[in-house]
């Protein structure tokens, strides 16, 4: 039992972070907002530097890595806020021809409930991407994004994953059977995972900063105990998710461990947790610039608003969780 | 990043588990709550039955008669025991988990060889004389004096919160050696006999409504000065060598006890129920005992990075107070949760309709605890917020 980072994944760690600051510094997310949250060039760049290809063996061209490994790699790509279907492209990969080289935007969204009785279908990115994948029980469905009819939202939550309405999608060709789709459940909660403990880590970093330099009664308001146990508890919620998204990773790597499921919805329940309350206290800590668009924290919190919703959001997980006691 | 136990960890799991199958049909129900000299017998016979088996002190190193085991194997010792529902660690808790290590980090041989093999043995028991009603949170504000007399030191002064003060041999005991200095530059860390004359032990009754711990009473109370652990004046360095330990690894055997008490209230919540409705039946109550699941599993692959970290760099990390603060926290929740399963099955202590009931009320008032003792919540978020986050001292 060694429940650390081995010196391959510290240095995988340090070069995805390297990748995310420069390629994906604050200035160029926030210019993506105009350009729907995806650019071909920076796509491109993450597929080479073999983001969508973690898992695909060297043979394909791909890293031969396991789900610990994918695991910190969406890690740090949530930290750096990086927008895009990157979940269901990373899935894609191996499935759908230059998903994994970066040539295609391939994102997804999952349906649910029998036909008739399903609500609107909100889904990202639509306008960005070449195909579209649709998950349900019977397996996953490759659909003409163009032939999808969606109208586009004027106003998304977060400014970048702008999102579609589509009351239904047309018939697409079956590309994977229901243990893919199964498969894809679990890992696609993972990364979800991943991505949301970035981010609720990322702000624990933005907060603690800006509550050193802030001064108010002539100190640093993280001086004051009342600031001060705001963000010890952001601390608390990301190191206690942290620990629940490796556990998911590793039991993904070997199952023979414990419960997959159980592992992966409790990930996935706590990181979204996380990444929620810590995106609000961070915009709290910040006070009334933290209202305003020009700081980035409100932009952590949508973004987990948006990640929270797939996958298994933290209601579903938390039921999900009870079954399995 | 592996969860899988290795060989050689499985080796120790399986040698242990035989042992465990085979001697606890031999150990009798534990005593009542407040049978105090029962529970003292209980215990340290129990600790006998591991030192002759060759697994008390199981992180204790091996020149001193411990097992040496890795951190690792440490875990796997707490879960089997848990899983067998072996004893506690009980009356030898501050012997095992705090006196104990301080002594192998801080005494002399000769202090080492008198006190150390008889708290392995069980033969011991000790208690902790730190807290008084004026030091609290800030425990370095403690005013028990200390002036030395020849070979002695003659001590005045009260202590409290003193767990297995009644039943104890000795107490590991800070003074004030040098009321001059800064309050953090004048305490010694002193070994007090318990049967010392000028020493009055009053039980203090909790809202358990039994006596969990005490207050003790020093009046010109001679300890030897042959007695003082580390050197004059250094005792609060010497105290928080093991600090760190006590809220890191001692609250994990606790943790996999609460996974237990949590399916224990899953089943209640399914069995019971007032006018035909389970509380099982209400997705509310489902969604918040899974969110628990979810905090407690967490915590516990917590303690697998906290125990890595503590065999890379052999010192336990900050780690320790994330898991007391999220711990503590949880076992609020899942207190009240319980009470509002129960109905008015919570408003009694004992077991009422065949349901296990009385664990989950306890369990609610052991919370309560929990958020105070060693170290408060508040407390707790000052030491990650200057010490992990770096930020600025209030005031």
């Amino acid at each position: 039992m060694d429940f650390e980072l081995s010196d391959d994944q510290e240095a995988l760690q340090e070069v995805v972070r390297k990748l995310c600051a420069g390629a994906f510094p604050m200035a160029t997310i926030r210019s993506l907002e105009d350009r729907g949250g995806v650019e071909r060039d920076l796509w491109r760049r993450l597929a080479d530097a073999g983001v969508f290809s973690l898992h695909l063996p060297e043979s394909a061209g791909g890293a031969g890595l396991g789900s610990c490994e994918s695991v910190l790699v969406f890690e740090e790509l949530g930290r750096a806020l990086v927008p895009g279907p990157l979940v269901w492209t990373h899935l894609a990969a191996g499935i759908v021809d230059g998903a994994a080289t970066g040539e295609l935007v391939v994102g997804g969204v999952e349906r649910r409930g029998p036909p008739g009785r399903r609500t609107p279908l909100v889904v990202e990115h639509l306008a960005a991407l070449d195909r579209l994948l649709v998950l349900d029980e019977a397996g996953v469905w490759e659909v003409d994004s163009a032939a999808v009819a969606g109208e586009p939202v004027q106003h998304p939550l977060d400014p970048l994953t702008p999102v579609h309405v589509a009351q239904e999608l047309p018939g697409g060709r079956q590309v994977a059977g229901p243990d893919t789709a199964a498969a894809w459940r679990l890992e696609g909660a993972a990364l979800t995972s991943a991505l949301l403990v970035g981010l609720a880590g990322a702000v624990v970093d933005t907060a603690v900063s800006y509550a050193k330099e802030r001064r108010q009664f002539e100190r640093p308001i993280g001086s004051f105990q009342a600031v001060k146990h705001l963000l010890a508890d952001m601390l608390v919620r990301a190191e206690v998710a942290r620990a629940a998204v490796y556990a998911a990773g590793a039991h993904l790597d070997d199952p023979g461990i414990g419960d997959v499921h159980r592992a992966i919805a409790g990930a996935k329940l706590m990181a979204g947790d996380a990444a929620l309350a810590n995106g609000k206290a961070c915009i709290q800590v910040h006070g009334g610039m933290g209202f305003t668009w020009e700081v980035d924290a409100h932009l952590y919190v949508k973004r987990a608003r948006v990640l929270d919703t797939i996958f298994g959001p933290v209601d579903a997980q938390a039921e999900a969780m009870a079954e399995l006691i | 990043m592996n969860l899988r136990y290795s060989e050689s960890e499985e080796r120790f799991r399986g040698e242990l588990r035989e042992w465990l199958d085979r001697v606890l049909p031999t150990v009798g129900p534990p005593p009542a709550i407040d049978d105090w000299p029962g529970r003292r017998a209980y215990d340290t016979a129990w600790q006998r039955m591991l030192f002759e088996a060759g697994f008390a002190g199981i992180s204790w190193p091996k020149e001193l008669g411990g097992r040496g085991a890795s951190p690792a194997e440490q875990l796997v010792f707490l879960e089997e025991t848990e899983r067998a529902h072996a004893p506690y660690v009980g009356v030898n808790f501050v012997g095992l988990l705090h006196a104990g290590p301080t002594l192998i980090a801080e005494a002399t041989s000769e202090q080492r060889s008198r006190y150390l093999s008889p708290i392995l043995r069980g033969d011991e028991v000790w208690c902790q004389g730190f807290s008084e009603p004026g030091a609290g949170s800030d425990l370095a504000a403690l005013r028990t004096r200390a002036v030395r007399d020849g070979d002695d030191y003659v001590v005045s002064g009260q202590k409290i919160w003193t767990s297995h003060a009644e039943v104890a041999d000795f107490c590991e005991l800070l003074v004030r050696t040098d009321p001059d200095a800064p309050k953090h530059r004048g305490i010694s860390w002193l070994i007090m006999p318990m049967d010392s004359s000028g020493l009055e032990v009053r039980p203090l009754r909790t809202i358990y409504g039994s006596s969990e711990f005490s207050e003790m009473f020093l009046d010109e109370v001679r300890i030897p000065v042959a007695n003082r652990v580390g050197a004059e004046n250094d005792g609060w360095r010497v105290a928080m060598v093991t600090f760190s330990f006590e809220r890191g690894t001692a609250l994990v055997s606790e943790l996999l006890q609460t996974m237990e008490l949590l399916e224990s209230l899953v089943e209640i919540a399914r069995s019971t129920g007032t006018e035909g409705a389970r509380p099982w039946d209400d997705a509310g109550i489902r969604r918040e005992l899974g969110h628990l699941a979810a905090d407690l599993d967490a915590l516990w692959s917590l303690t697998k990075r906290n125990v890595t970290q503590a065999s890379r760099t052999g010192v336990p990390g900050v780690g320790g107070s994330v898991f007391k603060l999220h711990y503590s926290e949880v076992r609020h929740r899942l207190g009240d949760l319980a009470l509002r399963i129960l109905g008015r099955a919570s408003l009694s202590f004992d077991d009422v309709g065949g349901a296990r009931s009385g664990d989950q009320v306890h369990g609610w008032v052991h919370a309560i605890s929990l958020s105070i003792a060693a170290g408060t919540s508040q407390i707790q978020r000052n030491i990650l917020g200057e010490r992990v986050l770096g930020l600025p001292r209030e005031r």
